[in-house]
């Protein structure tokens, strides 16, 4: 294999393709990246057995071949190399290293052999659609912040897609929750989805498919199967196994009969929250909001910290009310809301808090309050 | 010499009688009066506590543990003499010693002589390190002034006064730092009163085992053993940083204390690190009901002692003994603090469907760490649980009917499994 790359494509592929490799890991291969060139394209494979991702490049063959070299510190050397460099990758048959060179700097790796590195098997994908970048972007973006890291609850440790029904029409949905807050994204059901089994995408998927997104312009090619997804971009395709489990109902979650309503400005809120909870205690981080006509209280009283104090004018018609939360899940909701005020529906102080932008219920959070 | 009678605490100068009152209970050393770090260890406290409550229990071997296929908690000296020791299987102690009484445990009558024991430390110094509820480290440095005597007259008094108020005896080491008073309170049990001086600190421990070490656990006595060194005469022979390179963390600490030295000081409010409880069955069981009850019941008394103590702990803890003595053990760690038996049986069960092994096991164990105060407790509800709520009011109002009618006045009906 011999093949040269201008520096750019190289380190945009490769990075892509190392930060799926696990930094902890006990097989060697799975350390390492597969460079397959042929054609007029050089392509870079990486896994951890759970996602796989491949990414293609143009580049000059001049012999087709593959091999596989350890992901991290191709990266790092690409890395380092000056911009605009011409990279040429070479393997080197007598010595079985890989050969890197650009202007004067040299660099062999060792190598191990292309027949070892574990391909991920395809899927009878049943459901295929398009999604445009900023439409997925927006369904994981404001849902991911819920997910559950506890290890027990396993299938919570991901972002249920599934095909779901609001206000009479078929949507995309994106739901995540670790039992103290809860995110339910939709969008507009894209043609081809109608017929997806509903899949819970594990959180370093999302994270690794959200580099995929950042061009407004790029179509997403999604396919789905009872146990992998796979987004595609002309340049890279990630596949990913779902998490063998199934998600709660959280439809029982979702309080339906909140009646009191706060309405406030979003950035407002957050701020505030933000200030006193510089004094509330590391552990419990819990600020109480207490609700009279037309006026918010925010405060915090830590005995061991201090306590601290912050009205708001907000716009609040309903009997007085006194609520606690934890402060970050306030500001984790509060911005999420970008565009109008802020509409929170309180039933009483221990029961799930429903918060909206405006009245749009394409977005909602449910957050469960703390005792104060 | 420096000397000093325990009886009547008198101090004189040399001597093997007290010049005062006749009494034998001498104790003579250079440095007597200029040590400052005590250990002080009660003697078979629970056997003790228990003769004192029992006269008739005074002159029989008596064992505290319960049932027959538990372990040996504390033997008095008498069952001692025919073999008994703590820790050993119930079985096994009663083979040694047929006559033994033996007697369960009851935890308040100890705590509550541990209670009076701690406040008889207290007025001797601020610096009281307890290490259970039967032993303490006490730091006595500059209270010479204070008390108009020196740490060795207070800590003779200090069990002088143990006995006389409460009926039970205790044995102190002092010494120049915790690791030798600890040892020094071993050497002389019962009613023992021992030194071990700054000058013959290497000649002390030169020729003894390093078994002697508190707080070497059994991966570091193998590690140990494989490296041949069995006295502290073997450790003095290797170099520090090969120590280090062997053993880690604790090769430093062993180099140190190869040559008596330690420097940790006596640290008074040294925090609960955990509460747990565990039970070693009649008969080993591979019965999942049988299994879940236990965990029931020792959630049920960590939550108890946690609430008792107004603590919370935001990390439990399973352990199972397999039949064959090996151990598992596995943690999980809480969304937030908790001091509800509910919530601690709920996460010990999942800890415990996690560990595929079919057993048989023989002992059980559950427990809280990483301990808060209770105000940050179970703050926070789950949405994904709506019923949590409700078995949390369940339980307090549970406590609540036992604070006033007894412990037993109301149990779940898994516990009686």
């Amino acid at each position: 294999m011999k093949l040269s790359i201008e520096r750019g494509a190289l380190l945009k592929a490769v990075a892509q393709a190392q930060s799926v490799v696990e930094r902890r890991n006990t097989i060697p291969i799975l350390a390492n990246v597969l460079i397959e060139a042929e054609g007029n394209t050089v392509q870079f494979r990486a896994t951890d057995l759970d996602i796989e991702v491949v990414d293609r490049a143009p580049a000059m063959v001049e012999r087709a071949g593959a091999t596989t070299v350890s992901a991290m510190t191709l990266n790092e050397i690409v890395r380092k190399l000056p911009d605009g460099a011409l990279v040429t990758l070479a393997d080197d048959p007598q010595t079985g290293r890989l050969l890197i060179t650009a202007g004067r700097s040299q660099f062999s790796l060792a190598t191990l052999p292309r027949e070892d590195f574990p391909v991920m098997a395809t899927s009878d994908y049943a459901a295929n659609f398009a999604v445009a970048a900023p439409v997925l972007r927006r369904l994981f973006d404001k849902s991911k912040f819920a997910i559950s890291t506890e290890e027990t609850r396993y299938y919570l440790n991901g972002v249920y897609m599934h095909v779901a029904e609001s206000e009479g029409a078929k949507v995309l949905r994106c739901v995540a929750t670790d039992g103290h807050r809860l995110a339910r994204i939709d969008a507009p059901l894209p043609e081809g989805a109608a017929g997806m089994v509903g899949v819970i995408v594990p959180r370093k998927t999302v994270g690794e498919m959200r580099k995929l997104l950042d061009d407004d312009e790029a179509m997403i090619a999604v396919s789905v199967s009872e146990t992998k997804i796979r987004f595609a971009t002309p340049g890279v395709t990630l596949t990913s196994k779902v998490i063998d489990g199934t998600f709660p109902d959280y439809t029982r979650v979702i309080p339906q009969g909140n009646t009191r309503r706060l309405e406030v400005d979003a950035a407002d809120f957050a701020r505030a929250v933000d200030r006193v909870q510089t004094v509330s205690s590391e552990r419990s981080r819990a600020v109480k909001l207490s609700l009279e006509e037309d006026r918010l209280i925010l405060s915090v009283n830590a005995p061991d910290h201090g306590a601290a104090e912050e009205e708001l004018a907000v716009a609040y018609a309903d009997e007085r009310l006194e609520i606690g939360f934890n402060a970050k899940y306030l500001l984790e909701i509060a911005s999420q809301v970008d565009r109008e005020n802020a509409v929170f529906l309180f039933n009483s102080s221990g029961d799930p808090t429903l918060m909206r932008e405006g009245n749009d219920m394409s977005a909602v959070y449910v957050v469960m309050p703390m005792r104060v | 010499m420096p000397a000093l009678c325990r009886d009547c605490l008198a101090t004189f100068d040399g001597g093997a009688r007290c010049p005062a009152c006749r009494s034998p209970r001498v104790t003579a050393h250079p440095e007597l009066f200029d040590l400052t770090i005590a250990h002080m260890d009660c003697d078979a406290f629970f056997a003790s506590v228990e003769k004192r409550d029992n006269p008739a229990l005074a002159d029989k071997p008596v064992i505290i543990g319960g049932g027959q296929r538990g372990v040996v908690s504390t033997a008095c000296y008498l069952a001692r003499i025919k073999g008994v020791r703590s820790a050993m299987p119930m079985f096994q102690a009663l083979r040694l010693c047929p006559e033994a009484v033996v007697v369960r445990p009851r935890f308040d009558a100890y705590v509550a002589a541990s209670r009076a024991i701690r406040a008889m430390m207290d007025a001797l110094t601020p610096r009281v390190e307890p290490l259970s509820l039967d032993e303490a480290f006490m730091d006595l440095a500059g209270t010479q002034r204070l008390h108009g005597a020196p740490p060795a007259v207070m800590l003779a008094g200090l069990v002088r006064r143990m006995q006389r108020e409460l009926g039970l005896t205790g044995s102190i080491g002092l010494s120049h730092n915790k690791f030798l008073a600890k040892v020094a309170s071993d050497l002389d049990k019962p009613r023992g009163f021992s030194v071990i001086g700054l000058a013959e600190t290497e000649a002390f421990l030169r020729p003894r085992p390093v078994r002697l070490i508190w707080g070497i656990g059994p991966a570091t006595q193998e590690g140990l053993d494989a490296a041949g060194i069995r006295t502290f005469d073997d450790l003095l022979r290797w170099d520090r940083h090969d120590l280090a390179l062997r053993f880690g963390g604790m090769g430093e600490r062993l180099w140190h204390l190869a040559r008596g030295q330690d420097r940790r000081r006596v640290s008074p409010n040294s925090p609960v690190k955990g509460i747990s409880n565990e039970t070693t069955f009649h008969a080993d069981t591979a019965d999942a009901d049988i299994l879940d009850g236990h965990i029931w019941r020792m959630a049920e008394k960590v939550s108890s002692r946690a609430k008792a103590t107004d603590k919370a702990g935001r990390v439990v803890a399973l352990k199972l003994k397999r039949a064959n003595h090996t151990l598992i053990s596995r943690r999980h760690a809480l969304h937030q603090p908790t001091q509800l038996a509910d919530t601690i049986y709920r996460a010990a069960r999942a800890l415990f469907d996690q560990v595929r092994d079919p057993g048989p096991f023989r002992l059980l164990g559950v427990g809280l760490g990483e301990i808060t105060g209770a105000g940050d407790a179970d703050r926070e509800g789950d949405l994904l649980d709506p019923d949590a709520g409700r078995r949390a009011q369940a339980e307090r109002a549970a406590d609540a009917i036992r604070a006033r009618f007894g412990p037993d006045a109301i149990v779940k009906g898994r516990s009686l499994r």
